[in-house]
């Protein structure tokens, strides 16, 4: 597949906490630039095949990214990043929460906690995230929201083209 | 019911069960050979996860066989799994851009 990129993916569900880990080919103000400029965030924040669009983003301590992840038939699901604290280009904590296309937050539905840092490695860059929730049942129903009808056959469809591109 | 899952299995105790009846289907008091808390409290455990559906019950003569529920358990892994999968499929396209943008920069 590809080079030898470090990918951990690991779920705690005592502390209610994924961890995800993950290196990349860049030095590390260009990783931090993807994830703190909304026209580069645009470019790979959704994943295939959904496409993102960036509402309007202040990138700065108590500021927020506002944007939709976007599904082909035209779906829109709005997100809400707060930026709590910022130290560049080292780390940064944000929550990550349900809106409308106004902004407006659903606080029915569970929020998350994230905290991203940023370390050097070799020549390349690892991300550290950290998603808290506040239960485990709050995770479930991110994934089942994300996981609409068309979401899910989505994954099934990656599933059958992986495996094609395997053999 | 589906929330009760995660608390069910956030307990190591209920975890344990779990790997336990996974090998083979076990009576309360088999089960609870394994481990130091009393059979009551084992009992306590079996009823969480009889309730999220976790474990079934079976019974043979006067023995009450708990069985694992396989499906359930592929459930929450198979959440997981999809979790990870959206993850991945971001950072590929992280990866494309950061290839773009530094081939920009030459």
């Amino acid at each position: 597949m590809k080079n030898h990129l470090q990918f951990d993916f690991l779920a705690d569900k005592e502390k209610n906490t994924l961890t995800i880990s993950r290196e990349f080919m860049a030095n590390r103000q260009m990783v931090w630039d993807c994830y703190t400029k909304s026209e580069l965030l645009d470019r790979w924040f959704a994943p295939k095949p959904l496409t993102t669009k960036t509402k309007s983003m202040e990138f700065h301590e108590g500021g927020h990214w506002h944007y939709a992840m976007v599904e082909p038939n035209g779906t829109e699901y709005w997100g809400w990043i707060g930026y709590h604290k910022i130290n560049p280009i080292d780390s940064y904590t944000s929550s990550d929460a349900f809106c409308n296309e106004k902004g407006e937050i659903n606080t029915d539905l569970p929020q998350a906690e994230w905290v991203v840092t940023f370390t050097d490695k070799n020549e390349n860059t690892l991300v550290e995230t950290i998603v808290s929730y506040q239960s485990l049942a709050d995770l479930e129903t991110i994934i089942e929201m994300g996981m609409e009808q068309g979401m899910k056959a989505t994954l099934e469809k990656l599933d059958e083209l992986l495996l094609t591109l395997k053999s | 019911m589906r929330r009760d899952i995660f608390q069910a299995i956030a307990d190591p105790t209920r975890r344990a069960i779990i790997a336990l009846i996974a090998v083979q289907a076990m009576t309360p008091n088999a089960i609870a050979e394994h481990f130091d808390t009393t059979r009551q409290a084992v009992s306590k455990h079996l009823k969480i996860l009889t309730e999220c559906e976790l474990v079934t019950q079976n019974h043979q003569g006067r023995e009450i066989y708990y069985f694992l529920e396989i499906d359930k358990m592929k459930e929450i892994d198979h959440w997981l799994e999809q979790f990870r999968k959206i993850w991945e499929s971001r950072f590929d396209q992280l990866d494309t851009l950061l290839a773009t943008l530094k081939s920009q920069q030459k």
